[in-house]
């Protein structure tokens, strides 16, 4: 019996308190059925409590983020009419005064407790939910790999040269974005490419797991960094690292349909085994007149005899660049190597307008 | 005991933080801002003062009659987690905004030494329950008073020449020593044990 006492009291207290948990939870966490309002067009119910992004995203609608609901990349963004409480301090960095009167929100911030009314541009509206699998993994540096997802249900997409798709870490919650780096005619597959990151848990999935055969989800496309078709201007393309791709898409397109346009590809990397795709770049530039091919080592090794440009890839544009003729710049790459050579090309006279870049 | 003696000295001479350096890991590193020490502060009275008073009936109602006194230490920690994850959820519900706010601190306090330690300070003094739910919002405003002051120092700090190797969290622990200098001014104001 001595022992028995100490046991009823424990029990007794933790199953108390756990009662007054489990009713606290059922009145206090307990939202309700919520209805999301979009654009005063579509309309569903979502079980309250979770966050206005998965929310969306269970009803098939597919805001970008690249974060996968950190707030740390701010893609998420959409206009909220009614229903979304306070602005959040999470929220702050990344809404300009602007947005912050209009009502824009960061949909991984918002937890869905009421009603809401919600604007998204159509063009998010057409984003559409892939299933695909993995046809080929092909290595193409020591740390970079580039997949082929081939579409089995939808089985065609359509995107813009330089825009990009999200992937799914099968099991997950977590998505990343990659650049799509195959041309927009092969309609029927997606490329990617990507390099490792150590710990990344994207990266290590597709790097390690990954393998042919796999099935793979993927939504897409998204993004405001693609080619502007309808221009005349010179075009420069500086990329470094994993930043190939979508300069890939934009290339190959562009002479896969014939153009007079001039066009410069400026690479960035360490030394010659980080180099890839060279012999098509090279091909192409033996091939037409109007492209340039430049790669730029920033560290070559002694055994690599490297006779071209070394040197961080900023630094040689203004070899190759001149000022007379309009230009326009697509960028692609780690963000110090985007500001370096933003600056360059500002300094050469490309209007702000003309720069597109896609940081990551 | 006079409840105001109590709630008097529970600020100034048995300070949590500054007499018995209770709850240094969230004074030490959610004292940098006053805005959020504030926060941090009220968290804390407000969840000390709801286990002294849920602790004390616990004592005296079921621990006591069962004889089982030396359960306090697990009773009073499941206690006060348990009044977190409510606290937690309310706060969620009706102010997001502080939610976000608090964020890591609030389940942090579960695992404040102050609030356990207060549970079992007012046990040893043999207080009733009115003496305990004062000595614990009298507890609670203390280290919140404690916490402010670090603050209030800590934003000075910025603009004041540190030696590089003090800088963080050896200036805050050298300036929580001579707060706590400061405070053993009060000692023998009021007697209690």
């Amino acid at each position: 019996m001595i022992y028995a006492s100490p046991l009823i009291v424990l029990v007794g207290i933790a199953a108390v308190l756990g009662i007054i948990l489990a009713l606290a939870d059922h009145f206090f966490a307990n939202y309700g059925e919520c209805r999301i309002d979009i654009n005063d067009d579509k309309e569903f119910t979502v079980k309250g409590g979770n966050t206005l992004l998965a929310g969306l995203l269970d009803n098939k609608i597919f805001l970008p983020s690249a974060c996968g609901g950190k707030a740390t990349c701010g893609f998420c963004k959409c206009q909220v009419k009614s229903g979304g409480g306070a602005i959040l301090p999470t929220e702050l960095p990344f809404l300009s005064k602007l947005e912050k009167k209009d009502g824009t929100r960061m949909a991984c911030q918002i937890k869905v407790r009421s009603d809401i009314d919600i604007s998204i541009p159509e063009t998010l509206l057409s984003v559409k939910e892939f299933r695909a699998r993995v046809e080929e993994i092909n290595d193409l540096t020591h740390d970079i790999k580039e997949a082929v997802l081939k579409l089995e249900e939808p089985e065609t997409i359509s995107f813009k040269p330089g825009q990009y798709i999200q992937y799914q870490v099968p099991d997950t919650a977590e998505y990343r974005a990659y650049s799509v780096s195959s041309k927009p005619s092969q309609n029927d597959r997606v490329e990617i490419i990507t390099r490792l990151v150590p710990e990344g848990v994207c990266t290590t999935y597709l790097h390690n797991v990954l393998s042919e055969g796999d099935e793979a989800i993927i939504t897409g496309p998204y993004g405001e960094f693609y080619l502007q078709e309808d221009s005349e201007k010179e075009i420069v393309c500086i990329a470094g690292g994993s930043g190939l791709a979508p300069i890939k898409s934009i290339v190959f397109h562009m002479f896969e349909k014939g153009t007079s346009r001039k066009i410069t590809f400026f690479f960035g990397a360490r030394g010659v085994k980080d180099l890839y795709y060279r012999e098509e770049f090279e091909k192409l530039a033996e091939e037409h007149e109007n492209f340039n091919y430049v790669p730029a080592l920033s560290n070559p090794a002694q055994s690599d005899n490297w006779t071209g440009e070394t040197g961080f890839v900023h630094l040689c544009l203004e070899k190759y660049l001149d000022k007379t003729s309009e230009k326009e710049g697509y960028l692609c790459g780690p963000p110090v190597m985007i500001d370096a050579s933003v600056s360059v090309l500002k300094e050469l006279g490309i209007k702000d307008k003309d720069i597109y870049f896609d940081k990551f | 005991m006079d409840l105001f003696m109590i709630f008097f000295a529970s600020i100034f001479v048995n300070n949590l933080a500054l007499t018995y350096f209770l709850g240094m890991c969230p004074f030490i590193s959610v004292s940098g801002d006053l805005k959020t020490a504030f926060g941090m502060g009220m968290a804390v009275t407000f969840v000390i003062t709801l286990t002294a008073g849920i602790n004390s009936l616990l004592y005296n109602f079921v621990l006591v009659p069962f004889e089982v006194e030396y359960l306090q230490y697990v009773a009073f920690i499941i206690v006060i987690a348990a009044t977190v994850q409510v606290v937690e959820l309310l706060i969620e519900r009706f102010s997001p905004v502080l939610y976000i706010n608090m964020g890591v601190f609030l389940p942090l306090i579960t695992v404040n030494c102050a609030i356990l330690g207060l549970s079992l300070f007012m046990i040893v003094r043999d207080y009733s329950f009115a003496e305990s739910v004062v000595f614990g919002f009298g507890g609670g405003v203390g280290w919140l008073v404690a916490i402010m002051g670090m603050a209030g120092i800590r934003t000075r700090l910025r603009f004041s020449n540190v030696p590089e190797a003090l800088k963080g969290a050896g200036i805050t622990m050298i300036v929580t020593g001579i707060m706590a200098l400061g405070f053993m001014g009060f000692a023998g104001m009021v007697n209690v044990q």
